[in-house]
């Protein structure tokens, strides 16, 4: 799991370019949006396009990246239970 | 509104990995590629936007030529500035055109990125320009086959005297494959150019 955290925090810096972001300032908590990251709802839609791509997760409905991209822990979770690839 | 005390109060341009404003010399990075100068000159005219990164590069190149012109005048003023977007050039947006192309092209492998697709359009760097400096005034984006400095001109003057804008940041913001441009200018009241075709050409041309 702690693998998968460090991998997915890579790729939202690199895919999201982050540029003045380091991968240690990322706690496993802190939340993507609003305060936390400051991401936006391109970067939301970006984030669903990556677990599809190389997770191979497809979710239906937008709306249900709002619970699944609360923070690097729960992201982490869902693609664990959910990954076919 | 006389179009004939029309001025160009000021001018930027970003080409051949330098970046000159009203002629000064403001930075030169030869032998980079553009993505290493574009983000030099980011942080060497403390533009101080992260959302910057997020850019294709027409709108980079276009966001930086016109914060070099705008950080200035809205700095100083708490009021939002009247200040009409009349941008111009040849590749509209086709250097991320072909990127959103490359990612939809292959079905078994249709990943086409949200990122990249939002910038298919050459205009959204006026939106991006104008969410930076509260701009809520006119703004238009043209594709000519070269740089239309009577075009310019006339759309500048007409949207000053029909008061539809106090001042009209202008210009030419082309990017491709082979090469980059941004000439931008400040049409305004104050000045000491005179805004007439033969002076913007006389600058566009300066290099």
């Amino acid at each position: 799991m702690s693998d998968l955290k460090q991998e997915l925090k890579e790729k939202i810096i690199t895919q999201l370019n982050l540029e003045d972001i380091a991968i240690e300032e990322i706690a496993d908590n802190d939340p993507l949006f609003g305060d936390g990251l400051g991401l936006d709802s391109i970067d939301a839609l970006e984030l669903i396009v990556m677990l599809d791509k190389d997770y191979g997760i497809k979710l239906t409905d937008p709306k249900e990246g709002k619970k699944i991209f609360e923070s690097i822990e729960v992201m982490a979770k869902y693609i664990a239970e959910h990954r076919t690839k | 509104m006389n179009a004939t005390h029309l001025k160009i109060k000021e001018y930027c341009r970003i080409s051949n990995n330098r970046v000159l404003w009203n002629d000064k010399l403001l930075m030169e990075e030869p032998g980079s590629d553009f993505s290493t100068f574009i983000k030099l000159a980011y942080k060497k005219m403390e533009t101080n936007y992260p959302k910057f990164f997020k850019m294709d590069d027409l709108s980079k190149l276009g966001f930086l030529a016109a914060d070099i012109l705008l950080k200035p005048m809205i700095r100083d003023s708490e009021i939002s500035k009247n200040i009409a977007l009349v941008f111009s050039n040849s590749a509209s947006s086709l250097q991320t055109d072909r990127k959103h192309q490359e990612s939809i092209v292959d079905r078994e492998n249709y990943f086409p990125s949200p990122a990249v697709f939002v910038y298919t359009l050459p205009n959204i760097c006026l939106g991006e320009i104008s969410i930076k400096h509260r701009l809520y005034s006119e703004n238009s984006f043209f594709i000519f086959n070269h740089f239309n400095a009577a075009y310019l001109h006339d759309y500048a003057t007409g949207l000053i005297k029909a008061e539809k804008a106090d001042e009209v940041l202008c210009g030419w913001i082309n990017c491709d494959v082979e090469d980059y441009e941004a000439f931008l200018y400040l049409v305004s009241t104050e000045g000491s150019i005179a805004h007439n075709k033969e002076e913007i050409i006389k600058l566009y041309t300066s290099r």
